[in-house]
């Protein structure tokens, strides 16, 4: 074995890649606040609905389950293109990773939703609750407790896909990560230093999930 | 990139046959990759289980960092790191080793679950018989587990399947490499795009499917 | 005053309740009894429109429940309902079980809200346990938040389905005894009950229904002492 490694570019260029690690965390953040959002919204859907909607809302979530992300990020990379859309980097990586989040989330909502038994519907509803106070005070608290461990690893998910921006052009870590090493030919020791941090950042979620869940359920 | 210069051609039949190449390389990376890491994964995940000191502090920490480092960063990791220990290892091979690892890593956390699934007292019920630990094992303890985890691990095999698509970052040129490289001479993104999802929704829903209704059946 | 007038309701292609006429007057108590399926439950879940009716009417306090035009949240707030299982919300304590609807359906302030719950959960023996969450709580200890929570709307109206039959025998006391208090203070009661005891000791009046149709309803000393249906009579000697 003859290569001599060469730390001292990377180190020097940590802030450099810290930086970009919080874009990862921003992005990855981000597409599961809309995620959420649209899981919870698609769940009630397919649950509730019936006609074209729900068959949007079950194509969309079969695309984002059975595709690669890899192929869904494209498909906002230069799909769109065939449109005339085109989506700068972060868009892209935003509007790919909440596509596949709430795929897989709007199913761990349905889950959720059908282990809520009807009896507390009712309940609600019998207290002159209407049904969007019903959905919002009782029933979703219920299932956010159910998927909550769900929801965590669907972040983890969200940070490790991310790193597809670099295949697009996105500058979180992986993209910044091959920036630098491609100016210095360093590629070895500047992702090994990117998987660490990816393997913080992802500790870091896991274990303030843990921690925040405590606080959460008290019941 | 390499094909600034290569002016533009539509989309021809040939090209078809191109994609269904890469589309069958697609299969036997993922083909390769799942059938040893699953083979892997089942010692692990047996080990895992068994849960001595040595698993416990290193063996579940080395694989959990399978599972929180990027698949594109661990790919790029494997085939830069070959050449520096004097390997000559092409894209396939790197490609096919870390997705194997990464399978595996998977599959363990999978088969310990399933063996965690029965329950201790079923087990001991089954010494009670007589049986020795591996008669327990295999008619006891792999019929009830592997119904417990079987969907899990179709979710993995499928998983990895898509996952595989990364191995382009190498030059691989799997399905999804093929379809980047026609969109670039052709100009007909939607059509190749479309074709290339057709493909792994052709592949992953049914088997999704097949699963979840075993699923439910066995469940029952 | 509750009227029900010429009521159907099916369940697919079953006929469960098959033409009900019944008035309920104001600060009267009425049990209804009955075997299982026999439609006494799916009856108070017309009253409060959680099931739709397809004939006949039911009309609250001179509202017709089930017109297009009637606000049924607004409605409902008349109808306290306690449920055969308790369904307490379990991610909220038990002051906050009560408070929610009064702080959201009725707009009181935060503070108000509480108050009213806590004085509320004092009222019916839960005191001491403003802070507990229900899976804290024994069954009864829960139903009886269940009539906290029903009655910090301030209804009109309280109806029990069957509030007594999910909870161990030692636990029913201390519900019968919470609805004892509210009959006494005169709240208007349309309870389905399998408790014959107290049927025949709190009701004004006692209704049997059989098949979705009423079949004999009288004072309790009437249905218990001297039935007029031979049904009736058959369905009694069982129960006791």
């Amino acid at each position: 074995m003859d290569y001599n490694f060469h730390w001292r570019p990377v180190f020097r260029s940590l802030p450099d890649l810290l930086n970009a690690g919080l874009v990862t965390l921003e992005v990855a953040t981000l597409s599961m606040v809309f995620g959420v959002i649209i899981g919870i919204v698609f769940a009630i859907i397919r649950l509730n609905m019936r006609g074209p909607i729900r068959w949007f809302v079950i194509s969309w979530i079969e695309l984002a389950r059975n595709t690669p992300a890899l192929f869904q990020l494209f498909f906002f990379g230069f799909g769109l293109g065939a449109f005339g859309i085109h989506l700068t980097p972060f868009w892209i990586v935003l509007a790919g990773l909440t596509f596949n989040n709430a795929g897989y989330l709007a199913e761990n909502f349905r889950g959720g939703f059908l282990a809520i038994p009807d009896t507390q519907m009712r309940a609600a509803r019998s207290l002159g609750m209407n049904a969007s106070q019903a959905y919002v005070r009782v029933i979703i608290p219920q299932v956010l407790r159910t998927v909550y461990h769900p929801m965590t690893n669907q972040m983890v998910w969200a940070v490790l896909m991310s790193s597809l921006g670099m295949l697009v052009g996105f500058r979180e870590l992986s993209g910044e990560t091959q920036f630098l090493a491609s100016k210095t030919f360093r590629i070895f020791e500047y992702f090994a230093v990117a998987a660490v941090i990816y393997y913080v950042i992802v500790k870091i979620i896991i274990g303030s999930s843990r921690l925040l869940s405590f606080r959460l359920f008290r019941y | 990139m390499e094909s600034t210069s290569i002016f533009f051609t539509s989309f021809k039949t040939t090209d078809l046959w191109f994609l269904a190449e890469a589309a069958y390389r697609t299969l036997l990376i993922s083909g390769i990759s799942i059938s040893l890491g699953t083979a892997l994964g089942l010692i692990f995940g047996w080990l895992l289980h068994e849960g001595r000191l040595i698993s416990t502090f290193i063996l579940s920490p080395f694989l959990d960092i399978f599972r929180s480092v990027p698949l594109i960063i661990q790919l790029v990791l494997a085939y830069n790191f070959a050449p520096i220990i004097g390997l000559n290892i092409d894209p396939f091979g790197s490609g096919a080793i870390v997705l194997t690892i990464y399978t595996t890593a998977l599959v363990a956390n999978v088969v310990r679950g399933g063996i965690d699934a029965v329950g201790i007292p079923m087990r001991r019920a089954a010494r009670s018989l007589g049986m020795t630990y591996w008669q327990d094992m295999i008619y006891v303890v792999s019929p009830i587990g592997i119904r417990a985890v079987f969907p899990a691990w179709v979710g993995v095999a499928l998983g990895v399947m898509k996952d595989s698509a990364l191995v382009s970052v190498l030059g691989y040129v799997e399905l999804l490499r093929a379809s980047q490289i026609l969109i670039t001479r052709t100009q007909e993104p939607f059509l190749i795009l479309a074709l290339a999802g057709a493909f792994y929704f052709a592949l992953s829903f049914p088997i999704a499917r097949f699963s979840e209704r075993l699923e439910k059946r066995w469940s029952q | 005053m509750i009227e029900i007038r010429a009521l159907h309701k099916y369940f697919d292609d079953v006929h469960v309740l098959r033409g009900i006429d019944l008035d309920v007057n104001k600060g009267e108590v009425l049990s209804i009894i009955g075997a299982s399926g026999s439609g006494k439950s799916t009856l108070l879940y017309c009253i409060n429109a959680l099931e739709g009716i397809d004939e006949g009417r039911i009309t609250v306090d001179g509202v017709e429940v089930h017109a297009k035009s009637t606000d049924i949240n607004k409605l409902r707030q008349k109808l306290g309902m306690v449920f055969q299982q308790w369904n307490s919300f379990p991610h909220l304590t038990a002051l906050e079980n009560v408070a929610l609807s009064p702080r959201i359906v009725r707009k009181m302030s935060r503070s108000d809200a509480r108050e009213l719950a806590a004085r509320r959960l004092e009222h019916i023996g839960l005191g001491d346990k403003l802070n507990s969450y229900p899976n804290a709580l024994s069954g009864g200890q829960q139903q009886r938040l269940a009539i906290a929570r029903a009655l910090a709307m301030e209804p009109s109206y309280m109806l029990f389905d069957e509030t007594t039959s999910a909870l161990d025998p030692e636990l029913v006391g201390e519900v019968l005894d919470a609805m004892r208090l509210l009959a006494e203070e005169g709240m208007t009661m349309i309870c389905v009950t399998h408790e014959m005891g107290f049927a025949r000791d709190v009701s004004d009046r006692v209704a049997y229904i059989h098949d979705g149709t009423i079949e004999e309803i009288g004072t309790p000393e009437q249905i218990f002492g001297n039935p007029e249906s031979e049904r009736t009579s058959r369905f009694l000697a069982n129960v006791r």
